[in-house]
């Protein structure tokens, strides 16, 4: 038995050169210090993200993407194929917590400076990674395709029809049509379930092969006598999957006591119902644009507070060229007050839109 | 060049001036023919003089530009009130001649079809048939007229929220009279319809759920031809909106009892202006059945009475548990939309059941019972499975908790046996 598999590995290293690999991870080694657990927030993402393809897979069994079945499939699902319960609140818990672990990951390496060279496009994929599942929320909210996914994806779609210009047709191609239809679930699906996943096999494949290469940054300012080395392998790796243990826990406590509900089924004739909104991780530019006066300086104030966040994710994306002080291995104290200002406004926005009437 | 210039200057001012003198004098002119010194008058009187001024600026014929004088005669266009007041000047109408002097239009098809193709034109016949109008006819001023309904001078299409014949207004039109102690008195009716009406089923229909289509009072009196349905004819009342029911009770052995007892069919049971929402404690043979009121506890009529009851008790008892089941299994997030679906048909049958105590056959009862049981044993069938699922997936989670647990700690042993192995790794 111990030969036959020693042959099996010595055909795969010839090939693939195994021992070439085996040998970098045995020397690769994780810094540890006082801000080392924001570092597996990382790790989190992925194990969520591989949760994400399993479920979703399995989810592709029984799932009808148009307006006739998709609702009834969902339904069937839930109550009619086995573990299907389970599968899909998997799959849309660990999807909203994924995208919670991706802000936490973002705004971790933001604060310890991570994005500094040689990482810059680490942090640059990293971004776009945020936006691909962002993407992947939005796209999935609509496949269930029930009351509340319906109009949240209208009024989504509805800002983004308010852009000077290019708004009206931004939203007849992502709608398919001039309003939510079939032809909106069948293109919701395909890049739910085919361009984003294939984006994101290949973005998060550089990500994950920068963070490797480069290996992982240690904060400014912390003395060199305060940072340890600890093999990747199994020292990290272990501590890694300790924190999967306690979110695949969580998560089998929520899918039990919480699944995810079917709700009522689309109905395109009915009226807006009252209170409706996004998912929870869009609520905070939902509530600015509510929020936002209707004019600013004679502009749109709607238009105005668009333009506003797309400003603001082309800043985000390139704070490490802006970021001088960073890159010169200076503190950079600036940088941090303008993060903790956007982590307060997201957290006021967020909170607001659940406590305003 | 220059006076050639000026010349044509001052031929222009000329133009000009002469075009804005003719504009002014056109003006006064239109101004002169719209003048309505009716009004104008009025504006300046006070209390039951003024209030038609008032009034009148909301009144559906000033929308459809009928003025005073189209009804009280005069000249308006006259400043001087008593060249206003010409010969062809009416006045107010006298209370007695109130029903014609609106029916001199309302009964004219040609005058309303200008109007309101669409609007009846028999008002003033239906009224002379009425008890009003009977009463009136003998001299009796004090009965309703077109007035004292519509209103004189802010009369509103009854199809207007505010108006006094808008269906959540008509109650109250009609109680300004009929629950007038001291205005009745004289003709021995009863005051209390408006008190009772509030209380009953219509009611909370109309002033609840906003439904305009509960019956109010002149759906089953009438309105124009208003009078008390007789006993025969109450039950055809009844029946414009519960047809089914009268159906049942006309092939029910009831019909002819109560034809010979000359009780009103529906009103014996469910009254008349308090029509209490229906309940199954007024079948059987308790404190508030009906039955009893009739049937001697020794009869047969009374048995079957108490037989419906028990088969409609135990039919709603199991709706209830199926309903029980599903609630719990819901709560603990089983999907349930299927049985829940289910449950409707039964609730379905339990109305028709309920709906067939009107043919009083305890066999068609139990016949539609039996149909519904047969839906509500496969809900609770379902509820009980939803039941068990959920506590499968408790016990699941707890067992997949524990082996999660257990991996963590060996994962955490695993860690501690490391770092002990190598306390300080490479700085």
């Amino acid at each position: 038995m111990k030969k036959l598999l020693q042959n099996i590995y010595s055909y795969l290293d010839s090939r693939f050169m195994l021992s070439g690999l085996m040998e970098f991870a045995k020397k690769k080694k994780v810094p540890e210090h006082k801000h080392s657990f924001w570092y597996y927030f990382g790790g989190i993402c992925l194990f969520l993200f591989i949760l994400q393809v399993l479920t979703g897979i399995l989810l592709l069994l029984y799932y009808t993407p148009s307006v006739d079945a998709a609702h009834e499939s969902i339904k069937y699902i839930m109550s009619q194929v086995k573990f299907g319960w389970l599968i899909r609140s998997v799959h849309s818990w660990s999807a909203n917590i994924l995208i919670g672990a991706i802000f936490i990951h973002m705004f971790s390496a933001f604060f310890l400076k991570a994005y500094r060279p040689p990482r810059e496009l680490t942090w640059i994929t990293g971004f776009f990674l945020l936006l691909i599942f962002l993407a992947f929320g939005f796209s999935g909210y609509l496949l269930p395709w029930n009351e509340l996914s319906f109009f949240a994806t209208q009024v989504g779609t509805d800002i983004a029809g308010t852009i000077p210009l290019i708004g009206k047709h931004i939203k007849t191609f992502i709608l398919g049509g001039p309003e939510v239809s079939g032809a909106t679930i069948s293109r919701f699906f395909w890049l739910h379930i085919g361009i984003l996943p294939l984006l994101t096999v290949i973005i998060l494949g550089i990500h994950v092969l920068l963070v490797q290469v480069l290996g992982m940054s240690k904060p400014i300012g912390i003395p060199e006598s305060e940072v340890k080395e600890v093999p990747f392998f199994p020292n990290f790796i272990l501590k890694d999957s300790l924190g999967w243990m306690i979110i695949l826990a969580l998560i089998g406590v929520l899918c039990v006591f919480f699944p995810w509900e079917t709700g009522q089924k689309a109905d395109p004739f009915a009226a807006t119902p009252l209170g409706i909104k996004p998912e929870w991780y869009f609520t905070f530019m939902f509530t600015t644009l509510k929020i936002v006066p209707s004019h600013i300086f004679s502009v749109e104030g709607e238009v105005l507070a668009i333009f506003a966040f797309i400003i603001g994710g082309i800043l985000l994306m390139l704070v490490p060229f802006l970021d001088r002080n960073a890159a010169k291995e200076r503190r950079s104290p600036v940088f941090s007050l303008i993060g903790w200002i956007v982590v307060l406004y997201i957290l006021v926005m967020t909170a607001l839109t659940y406590l305003l009437p | 060049m220059i006076i050639r210039m000026r010349v044509q200057k001052i031929g222009k001012l000329i133009y000009s001036s002469s075009l804005i003198i003719l504009a002014i004098s056109h003006l006064n002119l239109s101004l002169n023919a719209q003048r309505n010194s009716c009004i104008e008058c009025h504006k300046e009187l006070e209390d039951k003089l003024l209030a038609p001024v008032e009034t009148f600026k909301m009144d559906i014929h000033q929308q459809f530009g009928i003025s005073c004088s189209d009804c009280h005669g005069g000249n308006p266009s006259e400043e001087d009130i008593d060249l206003a007041k010409d010969k062809t000047f009416k006045g107010t109408p006298k209370r007695s001649r109130i029903p014609e002097f609106c029916a001199s239009c309302h009964s004219d098809s040609s005058y309303m079809r200008r109007f309101n193709p669409n609007l009846r034109v028999d008002q003033l016949d239906i009224y002379w048939t009425s008890k009003h109008g009977q009463l009136l006819k003998k001299g009796d001023t004090r009965v309703a007229l077109c007035t004292d309904c519509h209103a004189a001078h802010g009369i509103q299409a009854a199809t207007h929220p505010k108006s006094w014949t808008f269906p959540w207004n008509i109650p109250e039109t009609c109680s300004r009279c009929h629950s007038d102690k001291d205005y009745m008195e004289d003709y021995k009716i009863s005051t209390t319809q408006w008190d009772e009406y509030k209380e009953s089923v219509h009611a909370r229909a109309l002033f609840e759920k906003k439904d305009l289509s509960a019956p109010v009072c002149n759906d089953c009196h009438g309105n124009h031809g208003a009078s008390p349905p007789e006993v025969t004819s109450i039950a055809f009342v009844c029946r414009q909106c519960h047809p089914s029911a009268g159906e049942l009770f006309s092939q029910s052995p009831h019909k002819k009892a109560f034809d010979e007892m000359e009780l009103s069919e529906c009103g014996a049971c469910h009254g008349n202006h308090k029509i209490l929402p229906p309940s199954d404690e007024m079948l059987g043979t308790g404190e508030k059945a009906v039955c009893i009121q009739c049937h001697e506890s020794d009869s047969k009529p009374y048995q079957v009475a108490s037989q419906i009851k028990d088969k409609l008790d135990a039919f709603i008892e199991k709706i209830n548990h199926a309903n029980y089941l599903l609630e719990q299994a819901d709560r603990q997030g089983v999907e349930i939309s299927g049985p829940k679906f289910k449950l409707v048909e039964a609730n379905t049958a339990l109305i028709l059941a309920r709906n067939l105590t009107h043919s009083f056959s305890l066999t068609e009862i139990e016949e539609k019972i039996e149909e519904g049981e047969k839906v509500v044993v496969e809900v609770i069938r379902a509820g009980e499975a939803a039941l068990r699922e959920a506590e499968f997936r408790k016990t699941g989670l707890i067992i997949a908790t524990c082996f999660i647990f257990l991996l963590s700690i060996a994962i955490f042993l695993k860690i501690k046996q490391i770092t002990k192995k190598a306390p300080n790794e490479s700085r």
